[in-house]
């Protein structure tokens, strides 16, 4: 496959399988107000996927974007495992998607300026949205953080748990370093200070520790995933599998 | 009998309005970014307001039902992305609009629609749809609706 073509899936991907986690709770939101956000950012969310996937397609030239959502497996897909994570209680949906903003919103940064200029125009988009993803996942980190004794041990231990995920979002391989070299792609390595100082002043801000670099999770650029993706599939692409000719 | 006339165009499309806040137009919400006429044929190029927006759906159809109820029938729609939309194309007179219809138009200052107070509160930063905040205001205490800057 071409590497342009992968190099955008992937990002269609993240934004997809975030996006499904995060309609999951629609209707199970603790307050109203939070069950419209997490709605609201699903929506959000699926919108970024879709622009990728559109263009994804177009350059495929065989396959639909919704093709490209709905019948492909597994293995097939390369989100960040980070996306793909469990919802849990509420505070562990809270650090994965403040872990994963805080990426995102430093990707979008430097994919604005991509010497492609429809991942540009989709990054400077997708960007506006993400700054209040990350402000809203932020600012429940801090206060489940610097709650009560309950809350701020529900979201050490979330984040205990989520941080071996956290160690392929920065990975490059093959495909990163083409699109880096052609003008493409961003340098993930040189992301990481900014997402350390993102992470870091916000932790101590809510009364947190940083975990300590252990064992890091990979394999998602080559389709590999924890056991939890292909449930998530199996839901989200069952109407489309199950009735192939279904129409909204 | 179609000689290119953009300006009845833009004339027709400002007659639909938004799908969520009718009381503006698609054209003064600014997702409406030129219309071209070449080869005998429009080009309408529009830009979503947000990426996951449900209305952009509703209103490229009403924009296609429009045109055709009006005999346009030489056009196609292009959605583009960049520059991304924002609330700063709206004009003040658009924003008077939406203030009196109960929405805290775009702005650094949010101000209270009914009593134009600017002790408020926002209590949560999303909204009925994605483009507004859910307020309330601390002198007059009505809940409103403030129509994010982005």
């Amino acid at each position: 496959m071409n590497s342009l073509i992968q190099y955008t899936l992937r990002i269609a991907d993240s934004s997809l399988i975030l996006g499904q986690r995060m309609s999951q709770w629609c209707s199970n939101g603790p307050t109203l107000e939070e069950d419209i956000a997490m709605s609201n950012i699903a929506l959000d969310s699926f919108g970024q996927a879709n622009g990728f996937y559109e263009y994804a397609a177009q350059l495929d030239g065989s396959r639909s974007a919704d093709e490209l959502a709905f019948k492909r497996n597994e293995r097939e897909f390369f989100n960040h495992q980070l996306s793909e994570q469990e919802n849990g209680n509420f505070g562990t949906t809270t650090v994965r998607n403040f872990l994963h903003d805080a990426f995102n919103f430093l990707f979008y940064t430097e994919l604005a300026s991509s010497k492609d200029e429809t991942l540009a125009a989709l990054s400077a988009k997708s960007l506006k949205e993400v700054k209040y993803h990350l402000r809203h996942s932020s600012n429940w980190l801090i206060r489940l953080g610097d709650g009560t004794q309950e809350s701020n041990m529900k979201v050490q231990e979330s984040l205990n748990f989520l941080w071996q995920y956290t160690g392929e979002i920065f990975e490059m391989d093959e495909i990163d370093n083409e699109m880096l070299d052609a003008g493409v792609g961003v340098d993930n390595n040189k992301l990481r200070k900014g997402w350390d100082e993102i992470i870091n002043s916000t932790i101590e801000k809510a009364k947190l520790t940083r975990p300590v670099d252990g064992y890091m999770a990979n394999g998602s650029k080559k389709g590999i995933h924890t056991e939890h993706l292909g449930f998530l599939l199996a839901e989200m692409q069952f109407l489309p599998r199950a009735y192939p000719d279904a129409k909204w | 009998m179609q000689n290119g006339n953009t300006a009845h165009i833009w004339k027709l499309l400002n007659t639909i309005p938004d799908p969520e806040i009718p009381v503006i137009s698609i054209v003064e919400l600014g997702v409406i970014r030129d219309v071209t006429f070449t080869d005998k044929s429009y080009t309408i190029l529009i830009t979503p307001t947000y990426s996951g927006c449900p209305a952009v759906k509703t209103f490229t159809d009403d924009i296609k039902e429009c045109l055709k109820e009006n005999g346009v029938r030489n056009f196609k729609l292009k959605l583009i992305y960049s520059p991304a939309w924002t609330t700063d194309w709206m004009t003040d007179k658009t924003k008077e609009k939406l203030r009196k219809y109960g929405i805290a138009p775009p702005s650094n200052t949010v101000r209270c629609p009914q009593c134009n107070s600017k002790n408020v509160e926002i209590l949560s930063e999303f909204g009925a749809t994605a483009c507004k905040s859910m307020c309330r205001c601390s002198d007059c205490l009505e809940p409103f609706e403030f129509f994010k800057c982005i």
